[in-house]
């Protein structure tokens, strides 16, 4: 679940940005603003850019917001599928974006006031560009990943029609049990997922994630009334119903997300992120206590990203896949400390993981997301 | 990640040090990424005039390399001098903040915990010099995450000091000697006893290494620490942490001795970091000291690490003439009991035979002295509404078997303060040596 961390971290990037800036101006003027870069100049009513036709590869824009009202500019893909974006430019402000981009069509939208679909304007994006020299494993990882995510989303819809099924029968000991292993496709590919904007705060938000107005639909929903209430209400049922609406367009739809190696590489970092503030903390499943199935759906994700993108990592830092390979290993060691062959998902609950053995977690956690920070910096540089 | 060990920096590093005209030793490697003093110079008058308000000397930090040496009263916001024949943190005057980390060490590589020391003794360099880390916190690839993480930007170096220690378990722990080194432990790095009224959390005791960061200003010794924890992911894990806010003792008796949580001046007969005399005696590892495989301490110090809770509420409720009595000094002067003056010599024997003073006197105790450079803490309230406040204490000494341990073994049995503290966390390493100069490593003897 994606909760309120993008808009708070881009608020607390917007703080820092100040005293950094002061220093580094000369520093980044050389860098960024410079040629290649394309200038977004926002305003209340338009949103300017320098050119509507630049090369495919790792695209720099250079937002000023002239308007009076703070702003957000996102890259959109067709179908509305965020490419990049970056909240809480303020007026008067500058802020830099970097995206890696493939050939095709796009929209640059600002969003003076940060609300509604923006102001647009579309941009081509023309096949020349350093893509095109891209290594052809770095495709190759790209095409068998979205056949993976293609393939968790089509492996989990009869595992949330089972769960569905029994909410609808009022079943709560069978939708008890079928409910964590509904949701470990959604788990392993949730940055894919999320990459929509849409479907997520619909299937996944917690009651702390809902904003001014929004409707708390989706797994975890159901998850408090099956373990905190003790009994399904006829609305339940009706969002069984609705989740498994949501859950099929994002089948449809996830096989088209845009995914890039440095995608795919910030994705993994991304699912150890979640591990690492949600299920360490037992934040997550906090009324089922399935918190570890969760951790293990993540890691796994995360590996599989970083298992694609290896051939292209071992040849240009051998050292960083070698620390990869053994702090996956190490994690999934951890995890085996928890199994339970009792248990129908297979884990113990979290909520019988003591303290210590829960620091042991977020230490391998910490071990592990250290060094796959570092990921989607090899996978860009490499050529 | 760092790969500063090369000409350039090395270049860099005598033009500078040239200079100051400081000892070629005396300052860290100098890198590419903007040092945090560099960019107290670009900030220009706003940040200039807020260097003047709190160092007081804006022209010792536009000088930018005005490193001083560990022992003397170094100017608030300059750079205390990272090599050096023993190592900064200790004989150093006693700076405002404190921020201290225990670690676990994860890796069983021998290899690996010496990369991770060799790393993080030039990310300590660099740090107390007041620079960022590696390839610094702006500027650098846009997809990755920067080396530094930045909060210290546009700060001075702060008198950071990192002091780096072992502890007893890097030698050998349950039952395994991981490194190779169990033959290396000095024997004066005992496992402390249980002393009476020990209540230890083990959650916040021990470690098998240990940095003390300490620094005038709060933000500068936590980016220290907190960039050590990063550089060490995977190798190493934070087994506890302890921020101090305010400094308990002095090693400057020129200055105004600092008040404890409970109001007392305390320290006042603490060792001066420029009395040499008394530092070689009771604070340094002597040559002869250790024996054989043991001998890569000579030059090092042991240090005790205490958390001592206080009752703060019952301590409040409390006389001052029973407060005072409890010590052996008066509370606004500090003067022993029957004498007018902090510094006059105490007249134990008119002291109750409990006095705090009168039980931790050197002529109470053979003439055992130790170093102490404790911080003030209070990590909040703890539940009941209570202040989770007390000492955090933190004392060096050359054999901790002919320091701390003696004396905490009168005081844990008769110190009539005994009623209104608690021992809740402990720990002991071994501070070896000083890091010489560039290309020196934490722990380097040890692992020779």
């Amino acid at each position: 679940m994606r909760a309120l961390r993008s808009s708070a971290v881009a608020a607390l990037a917007a703080a820092t940005a100040v005293t950094a800036v002061a220093g580094c101006a000369a520093k980044n003027d050389g860098k960024g603003g410079g040629k290649g870069a394309v200038k977004v100049t926002a305003t209340d009513s338009s949103c300017e850019l320098s050119t509507k036709e630049f090369p495919a590869g790792h695209v720099q824009f250079s937002v000023e917001n002239k308007g009076s009202k703070v702003t957000e500019v996102y890259v959109y893909a067709p179908g509305d599928r965020i490419v990049t974006e970056r909240e809480n430019i303020g007026p008067g402000t500058n802020a830099e974006i970097t995206a890696e981009i493939k050939a095709g069509s796009y929209e640059i939208a600002c969003k003076p006031g940060m609300k509604g679909k923006g102001i647009r304007q579309k941009v081509t994006v023309s096949g020349k560009g350093t893509a095109a020299k891209r290594d052809p494993k770095l495709d190759a990882a790209v095409a068998a990943y979205r056949e993976y995510v293609q393939e968790q989303a089509d492996q989990t819809l009869p595992k949330a029609q089972k769960f569905a099924d029994a909410v609808k029968a009022g079943d709560l000991e069978a939708a008890k049990k079928a409910y964590a292993l509904s949701r470990i496709g959604w788990e392993r590919t949730e940055p894919v997922a999320e990459s929509f904007g849409d479907i997520d705060p619909k299937v996944d938000v917690r009651a702390d994630g809902l904003t001014g107005g929004q409707k708390w639909t989706g797994w975890h929903k159901l998850e408090k009334s099956l373990w905190e209430e003790k009994k399904i209400s006829g609305d339940d049922k009706k969002l069984a119903d609705q989740l498994i609406t949501d859950l099929k367009d994002w089948q449809k739809r996830v096989g088209k997300a845009e995914i890039t190696p440095t995608s795919m590489a910030n994705g993994a970092k991304e699912l150890l992120d979640e591990v690492a503030t949600g299920k360490v903390t037992g934040e997550e499943e906090r009324y089922s206590h399935t918190d570890l199935v969760d951790f293990q759906g993540n890691v796994e994700g995360a590996e599989k990203a970083y298992q694609l993108l290896k051939p292209v990592v071992a040849k240009h830092e051998p050292a960083l896949a070698k620390e990869l390979d053994k702090q996956f290993a190490a994690i999934r060691a951890l995890l085996d400390d928890h199994r339970d062959d009792k248990s129908t998902d297979g884990f113990v609950s979290y909520d019988t993981v003591g303290k210590g053995d829960r620091k042991k977690l977020s230490d391998g956690v910490n071990a592990l997301a250290e060094p796959l920070s570092k990921l989607a910096a090899a996978v860009a540089t490499a050529k | 990640m760092t790969q500063h060990e090369d000409g350039m920096a090395d270049k860099t590093d005598e033009a500078t040090d040239a200079a100051a005209g400081a000892p070629a030793d005396g300052q860290a490697a100098g890198g590419r990424a903007p040092s945090r003093r560099s960019l107290l110079g670009w900030g220009g008058a706003g940040l200039a005039l807020g260097a003047v308000a709190a160092g007081g000397t804006a022209a010792a930090l536009r000088a930018g390399n005005d490193v001083q040496p560990a022992g003397a009263d170094a100017t608030a916001g300059a750079a205390v001098a990272f090599h050096g024949p023993h190592q900064a943190g200790i004989a150093t005057a006693v700076q405002d903040r404190l921020h201290f980390a225990a670690f676990d060490v994860t890796t069983d590589d021998r290899d690996e915990l010496i990369a991770l020391l060799k790393e993080w003794t030039k990310a300590a360099a660099r740090m107390t010099a007041g620079d960022a880390v590696g390839d610094g916190a702006v500027g650098g690839l846009a997809e990755a995450p920067p080396d530094d993480t930045g909060e210290a930007l546009g700060l001075p170096p702060s008198r950071l000091t990192l002091t780096f220690g072992i502890g007893p378990t890097l030698f050998e722990k349950d039952g395994k000697d991981r490194f190779g080194i169990k033959d290396r432990r000095p024997a004066a790095l005992i496992d402390l006893p249980q002393f009476p009224g020990d209540n230890l959390d083990k959650s916040r005791s021990g470690g098998d290494l240990c940095v003390q960061a300490c620094a005038d200003d709060p933000q500068v010794a936590v980016h220290a620490i907190r960039n050590l924890a990063r550089i060490g992911f995977g190798k190493i894990a934070i087994r506890w942490s302890q921020l101090g806010f305010g400094k308990t003792s002095s090693t400057t008796p020129d200055a105004q001795t600092p008040r404890n949580m409970m109001g007392f001046k305390d320290g006042t007969r603490n060792i001066a970091g420029t009395d040499t005399a008394a530092l070689d005696k009771h604070v340094w590892v002597g040559d002869g000291d250790e024996k054989g495989k043991a001998g890569w301490m000579a030059g090092g110090s042991y240090l005790v690490a205490r958390r001592i809770r206080m009752h703060i509420e019952t301590w409040d409720r409390t006389s001052l003439k029973e407060q005072e009595d409890i010590f052996g000094r008066d509370k606004g002067e500090g003067a022993p009991v029957g004498r007018k003056n902090e510094r006059d010599e105490p007249h134990l024997k008119s002291m109750l035979p409990t006095a705090h003073v009168r039980l931790a006197h050197p002529e109470s105790n053979g003439g055992i002295r130790i170093l102490r450079r404790g911080y003030s803490f209070t990590d909040g309230t703890d539940g009941l509404g209570r202040l989770d406040a007390g000492l955090f204490f933190l004392a060096y000494q050359r054999d901790v078997r002919h320091g701390f341990v003696p004396l905490q073994q009168k005081l844990s049995q008769n110190d009539a303060l005994n009623e209104y503290i608690q021992h809740v966390g402990s720990a002991v390493f071994a501070v070896p040596p000083g890091v010489r100069k560039a290309g020196d490593w934490w722990g380097r003897g040890l692992f020779a």
